[in-house]
């Protein structure tokens, strides 16, 4: 029974729908072609004897897509709405299967949803992680070991973008889960475009997968033209599963925006939400627009390779600085979408483990916005090194620096609302002051990259690369974690084990510290990034091996933590209603929460932070009204 | 994952509190604006590069030769369409069914003829050669022209597929008319096609003298 269940599941029908539909569409585009008489172009591809040409795969893979969804599900509701029948919601497991089975199948439910997106994003941040481990076992010498160029080159750009991808689902997740629950909503605004978001990220994960299988691909997660126009054929299916993982984005964040503000609870205004919803809401005004300028670039860099249209290759008079500044419009801001969130967590966390006010909300809330705002007009300081117009320059440079302004009111903010505060570390909390600390670091190590005669020095080593490891385990990773603790009574009823949380924050955060100094000290010595062999004269081996022994730390420590979260699921004592005295209304309600929230709507009566003030009610449940 | 559950405290069938028509349909516009308004990056993104790259050292901005009669025939059907487009909405909000679906029609012929002359006759797939009145009537840019057409596929094969997709949906509005969905109160399917309808236009005055009239007719980079 439970293996039927498996088997019929949602990701397994996809699965197969993505395979059939691939071979449909390679063989549709192989037909015609052979209609026509057209000798194979483009990287090529032998599939069981039969030559494939490279826009056949490219039309395959997306038709695959479009199968997995078709066969997950996914487009039934739409599919009949087309053709004018009306289908309810359905709510709860599929007819005649275990509650648990919802999981594994197309749900619409915010909280199914949210931690379907929770687990795939560990699942393919533990695959990530892997794809590190692996290359950083090989920098650990200098010489290759026990790599080829090839796999070093494929191995990190995939780890770059299979974290993108695992940070973007856990962005989802935390939103998804977390928003509807603290306005005070049964849902978001659209369910069942909800569950599109998640679904469509599952097999654009598996082309990103598969594009290692075939022939892997050399230009890191940026996938710069004309390299990227150059390189195997697994290039493609690196630039269609980034592409299709934008559908996801643009769909997940008009959702968030809407359900905001359209579905909030009586007196919730805009300044009485929880604080996490504003970082999700100005995340989301990123994420909506800024993602098609990504997508506008990797669909000029799939057509120019398949179909021969040229915009990059400077042989037809193509730009290839076009691609860069395509790219970067979207992918500076976009890690303000990963960070946004996560320091929205913070300040979400921190007054409840310090019994206080949250300091400065207002600022806080609309730092927001500015980081966010501000994200928009520095995407050219990753380009002062690619010949980019001269004029550009200086303009960037003074934007870049204002970024640290509404940053800073987070950390100054931060560190009043401790002050004085009756501190307790659970684990949460530490995770919490973990994030500030490595923050930090990535915050300090940036102006320096912002600054274009230092950055023109430290662009290419590896001093970047652990600025940017730094920003994304303070702003997303320790965060993430610190909510994952947090949440997680809430999510399914029971409490994880305080021991194995607190060895898992000790052994990741020196880890961590061990591993960030360590990338950038090897980059001042004159580690380049992206490169599998350095030369021993430059005297970095040791802090090599500090770097490779930190990376396996953080990672045996990662799978601790998912240990605890399984094992915890099923053993564990049943948690209190409101372990953390939140004042938060999702705590106010029984865990893990009922199918539609809160049976009684809630009012907002107060602020949100008002820790330690006396009769000083954030939300009154109102008794339901009877009849009418 | 069997353990890592929401159980739910109702029977699993129930129904959740009912949102109400006027919420939704708030969602649902504010959702459809916030939509445009990403698309909007998307337009615009290749509009821009156009600017960067239809650009010579000597001759400044740059367009390709193409037809100024059929851009210009194209674009005044196009607009034309939008006009019966809003005919068929204004059609519904007073109940009059016959003229909504037959102003939907209109709309999806005007669509296809536009649609006809972008993609067969100015993109010529099928290879084909005519005059008439001694207007050539058929495009001579091929795909390898470096980026000429590079960006002129672009941005109509953008556009183009919006018309498309818009065009599926004035054929899957007006079926659903036919057979008796959308009321003047209700027919908020009937405002979303007419939305994107009319965003997909307005892309195209956007696009039509960035792409006909712009810069300087050039024959290749």
């Amino acid at each position: 029974m439970k293996l039927k269940i498996w088997l019929t599941s949602a990701y397994v029908r996809g699965l197969v729908g993505q395979l059939v539909g691939t071979l449909l569409g390679i063989g549709f585009i192989e037909a015609i072609r052979g209609a026509m008489g057209l000798e194979p172009t483009g990287a090529t591809f032998n599939l069981f004897g039969a030559i494939i040409a490279e826009p056949s795969f490219v039309f395959g893979a997306i038709v695959g897509v479009i199968g997995f969804l078709l066969a997950a599900g996914v487009f039934t509701d739409w599919l009949k709405w087309m053709v004018g029948k009306e289908t309810p919601l359905h709510h709860g497991a599929p007819a005649g299967k275990p509650e648990w089975s919802r999981y594994l199948n197309v749900d619409v439910n915010h909280k199914v949803i949210g931690i379907q997106y929770g687990y795939t994003s560990i699942l393919v941040l533990l695959v990530g992680g892997l794809f590190a481990i692996l290359f950083r076992i090989e920098l650990a010498q200098p010489g290759m070991q026990w790599l080829t160029n090839d796999q070093y080159n494929t191995l990190f750009s995939a780890h770059g973008i299979v974290m993108i991808a695992s940070i973007l689902l856990g962005v989802g997740a935390m939103s998804n889960y977390l928003v509807p629950l603290m306005i005070g909503a049964s849902d978001m605004a659209f369910p069942r475009m909800n569950a599109f978001s998640y679904w469509v990220g599952v097999p654009s994960v598996v082309l990103i997968l598969a594009g290692m299988a075939v022939g892997g691909w050399d230009t890191g997660w940026v996938g710069y033209a004309p390299l990227s126009l150059r390189a195997p054929l697994g290039v493609q299916l690196f630039l269609l599963g980034f592409w299709l993982n934008g559908f996801s984005s643009i769909a997940s964040a008009i959702n968030i925006i809407v359900t905001t503000v359209t579905m909030r609870a009586k007196g919730m205004s805009w300044f009485r939400m929880p604080i996490f919803v504003w970082a999700a809401v100005a995340a989301s005004l990123i994420q909506f627009t800024a993602t098609q300028t990504v997508g506008v670039a990797l669909m000029m860099s799939i057509a120019e390779r398949a179909i021969g249209l040229n915009f990059f290759s400077p042989v037809g008079g193509g730009n290839p600085i076009l691609y860069q500044h395509l790219f970067w419009f979207y992918s500076h801001p976009v890690v303000y979408v990963f960070v946004l969130p996560g320091l929205g967590v913070i300040s979400e966390l921190l007054p409840v483990f310090t019994r206080k006010p949250l300091f400065g909300y207002k600022w806080i809330a609309l730092s927001s916005l500015g980081i966010a705002l501000v994200g928009f007009l520095v995407w050219a300081h990753h380009m002062f090194t690619s010949g980019m117009a001269d004029a550009l320059r200086v303009p960037f440079m003074i934007s870049t620096m204002f970024v640290a302004v509404p940053t800073g009111v987070k950390f100054f903010s931060w560190v009043a609302t401790m002050w004085e505060g009756k501190m307790s570390f659970e684990t949460p909390m530490l995770f919490v002051l973990g994030a500030i600390s490595v923050f930090l670091i990535g915050g300090i190590s940036g102006p320096i990259l912002g600054t274009i005669p230092t950055d023109l020095h430290l662009h290419d080593s590896y001093w970047v690369v652990g600025h940017f490891h730094a920003t994304m385990f303070g702003g997303f990773v320790f965060p993430f974690f610190a909510a994952l603790y947090y949440w997680y009574p809430k999510m399914t009823g029971r409490m994880y084990k305080e021991s194995l949380g607190k060895l898992h924050f000790w052994l990741m955060t020196p880890g961590f510290w061990v591993m960030s100094f360590g990338q950038m000290s090897v980059g001042i010595l004159g580690m380049r990034r992206r490169i599998a062999d350095y030369d021993p004269l430059l005297g970095i081996e040791r802090t090599h091996v500090l770097i490779t022994l930190a990376a396996l730390v953080i990672g045996w420590s990662v799978l601790i933590m998912v240990y605890n979260f399984i094992s915890s699921a099923r053993t564990q004592e049943v948690a209190a209603r409101n372990p953390w005295r939140s004042r938060s209304p999702e705590w106010q309600i029984p865990s893990p929460a009922p199918e539609f929230n809160y049976d009684v709507p809630f009012e907002v009566v107060g602020d949100p932070y008002d820790y330690g003030l006396a009769d000083a009610a954030y939300i009154q449940m109102t008794p339901a009204v009877s009849g009418d | 994952m069997g353990a890592v559950t929401t159980p739910s405290h109702h029977d699993s069938h129930a129904h959740g509190p009912e949102i109400s028509w006027e919420v939704q349909l708030k969602s649902n516009r504010l959702g459809l604006w916030l939509f445009m308004f990403s698309e909007v990056f998307l337009f615009a993104a290749l509009l821009v590069a156009r600017f960067v790259l239809w650009y010579d050292a000597d001759l400044g901005i740059v367009r390709p030769e193409l037809s100024q009669e059929l851009g210009l025939v194209t674009t005044v059907i196009l607009l034309f369409s939008s006009f019966f487009m809003n005919r068929a909405e204004m059609a519904m909000e007073y109940g009059d069914r016959k003229r909504f679906l037959n102003g939907l029609l209109v709309t999806a012929v005007l669509g296809t003829l536009f649609f006809i002359g972008v993609v067969v006759m100015e993109w010529n797939i099928l290879g084909l050669q005519g005059e008439l009145f001694g207007i050539e009537l058929f495009g001579h840019l091929k795909p390898a022209d470096g980026v000429i057409s590079g960006i002129f596929f672009a941005m109509t094969g953008m556009h183009a597929l919006h018309v498309l997709t818009g065009l599926i949906f004035i054929m899957v509005v007006w079926n659903n008319g036919r057979n008796g969905h959308y009321s003047p109160e209700k027919h908020w399917g009937v405002e979303a096609c007419a939305i994107y309808w009319h965003y997909v236009d307005v892309v195209w005055v956007f696009y039509y003298p960035a792409l006909y009239l712009i810069g300087t007719a050039v024959h290749a980079m």
